[in-house]
């Protein structure tokens, strides 16, 4: 029933116009292994021109039915994703894991029943504590595409160093630094590893809740984790998967190092956030965007470590 | 002929310096704030758009609560005064500075509380007001939520903490950071009344005034100021708070040991 009038309006808008159409995500699946699949984001920030579509999303078919790693930006992208991967599984979904807080990965989660969707504690609690500011960024930020979205907590916390679907295990990582938890999930029969955000490839890092000494130390986890490819969390796939680890903590090392030495030389927030951007990062989108981010993340703090105490207690 | 011309033409010169006075000029930036923020702060002193003032801010708003914002009006000669503005936030003006001794330059961090003008205005000896800026789009919420260290309950713990850095510059000015320890609340929060700080001043190591401003709460929780005085980057320079409390603050600003390169740009 749902089905049919979906496709009649899909059909609708297609003759009708433009407007239409423009309010409808494009899924369109890539296989990228025995039985996996990506669905590539924008890279791109999150803006109405991409409906926040921008996390790549991947999804796996099991013997016990259909996984999705990542469930996107809003309800309605939630509902035509779960779509296009059932029909393209042949199965139900089963489960849903969210790598973390950040809602253009998990907002969608409320097109689902909060049993089958899995999340580490962790970021289940700072959904609870931050997810519904940034529902109310996303609304101010992408408008009609979040109709009907709420801020829906995942009903499973992963507690399991492995999950057994039919025979295709999967081996949920438990990590951190991108954010306070960052689950990555190594699909056993193909090697692939989805990296989530702890993993950028040619798409500039962000660092809106980073804690980069927990960051890189992920990476060296993910680094020596033996795997295939690599998904990362935005960008193109990896195909050795180790490069895209690299970039990641390259940018990350340089962007410290940076703003780092932008304090000492007595720099403000604007001055930083124009630094030049080594030639070595020329291929990453939305270089520039995401460094002047990540100035307003990091700047006060290392303000606050580098620069003298020079108040004076005031005579008695 | 000839005489109605010229009749027209004394008409002019005596209507236009009124009239330019009045009316200040039409806004690039269309914003629905700008005649009545014209008429409060420039009076009847001539105004006019000058690109000549550089106003600079990254290309987002990441953090509604800290807007980073440089006045820079270094290309022109006369500066005795600097405006922040912000069109739209409940407080609008952030800062006024005066660079008694110092390049008309100001770096700091602003609430922005919607999408919002933000402008630098300079005023000239002559009296001219030379203005510029842009839209910045934010999400809402920066001038009426409450403090970090407010939410956290430790702003009183840090109340004073100055800190701070001078770095010798290639021309013979000093780069003068400082950042201070201040809830800055806006008035706006239920039940936390209005406290910031409200005066900073920076003098030289023979008490000669290099600049000094009125601050607004509009300025970020935790002010950080970036000035480019004229004095040696040794001169002992010395700086005085004071917030609505009547609180004192006062530092001794250190040369930067950190940086081998001078800091300046």
């Amino acid at each position: 029933m749902i089905l049919s009038r979906r496709a009649m309006l899909g059909g609708m808008a297609s003759l009708a116009a433009a407007p239409a159409r423009a309010a409808d995500y494009v899924i369109t699946p890539v296989a990228i292994g025995d039985g996996i699949w990506m669905v590539r984001g924008a890279d791109e920030p999150i803006e109405s021109r991409n409906g926040g579509a921008i996390a790549n999303i991947a999804i796996i078919a099991t013997p016990a039915g259909t996984v999705l790693w990542e469930c996107g930006p809003s309800l309605r992208y939630a509902r035509a994703l779960r779509q296009v991967a059932e029909q393209l599984t042949g199965a139900r979904i089963v489960r849903v894991y969210v790598s973390h807080l950040h809602p253009d990965h998990g907002m969608g989660l409320a097109a689902f029943d909060p049993a089958i969707v899995a999340a580490l504690p962790g970021t289940i609690a700072a959904l609870v504590a931050q997810g519904q500011g940034y529902a109310d960024g996303m609304y101010r930020l992408l408008g009609d595409w979040m109709r009907g979205t709420d801020l829906i907590l995942p009903g499973r916390a992963i507690m399991t160093a492995q999950e057994d679907f039919g025979g295709r295990a999967l081996r949920p990582l438990a990590l951190s630094g991108h954010s306070s938890a960052d689950l990555a999930l190594l699909d056993e029969r193909t090697g692939m590893l989805l990296g989530g955000d702890l993993v950028f490839n040619d798409r500039a890092p962000s660092t809106p809740t980073a804690v980069l000494p927990a960051w890189r130390a992920s990476l060296d986890q993910l680094q020596v984790l033996p795997h295939g490819a690599l998904l990362p969390g935005h960008g193109p796939i990896d195909p050795a998967g180790i490069a895209a680890i690299a970039q990641t903590g390259d940018w990350l090392n340089w962007l410290e190092g940076a703003l780092t030495q932008a304090v000492r030389d007595g720099l403000d927030m604007v001055e930083a956030g124009n630094l030049p951007i080594p030639d070595r990062f020329a291929r990453m989108a939305v270089a520039r965007y995401e460094m002047q981010r990540s100035v307003s993340h990091l700047y006060p703090g290392l303000e606050a470590s580098l620069l003298p105490r020079i108040d004076i207690k005031s005579a008695p | 002929m000839r005489r109605p011309t010229r009749l027209w033409v004394v008409l002019m010169l005596m209507l236009a310096p009124a009239s330019a006075a009045a009316i200040p000029p039409a806004d690039p930036l269309g914003s629905p704030m700008w005649s009545a923020h014209a008429r409060t702060l420039f009076g009847d002193d001539p105004v006019r758009f000058d690109p000549r003032v550089i106003v600079s801010f990254p290309m987002i708003a990441e953090n509604q609560r800290a807007f980073p914002v440089v006045i820079d009006a270094r290309g022109i000669v006369g500066v005795r005064r600097m405006i922040l503005l912000a069109d739209l936030n409940p407080i609008p003006v952030a800062i006024d500075y005066r660079p008694a001794h110092a390049a008309p330059y100001i770096a700091t961090r602003i609430k922005l509380d919607q999408r919002t003008p933000v402008r630098g205005a300079v005023q000239l000896d002559s009296g001219q007001w030379l203005v510029s800026g842009g839209w910045v789009d934010a999400a809402g919420g920066g001038c009426s939520a409450p403090p970090v260290s407010r939410v956290k309950g430790d702003w009183a713990d840090h109340l004073g903490e100055i800190r701070g850095e001078v770095w010798p510059m290639a021309n013979g000015q000093s780069r003068v950071r400082l950042s201070f320890r201040h809830p800055m609340d806006t008035g706006l929060v239920e039940n936390i009344a209005t406290y910031h700080l409200e005066a900073l001043s920076v003098v030289d190591g023979a008490d000669r005034l290099l600049g000094d401003m009125d601050i607004w709460a509009s300025v970020s929780e935790d002010p950080a100021i970036t000035l480019l005085v004229d004095s040696a980057a040794d001169a002992a320079l010395r700086v005085a708070a004071r917030d609505t409390n009547g609180r004192d603050y006062r530092a001794a600003l250190t040369l930067a040991r950190q940086s081998p390169i001078p800091g300046g740009r």
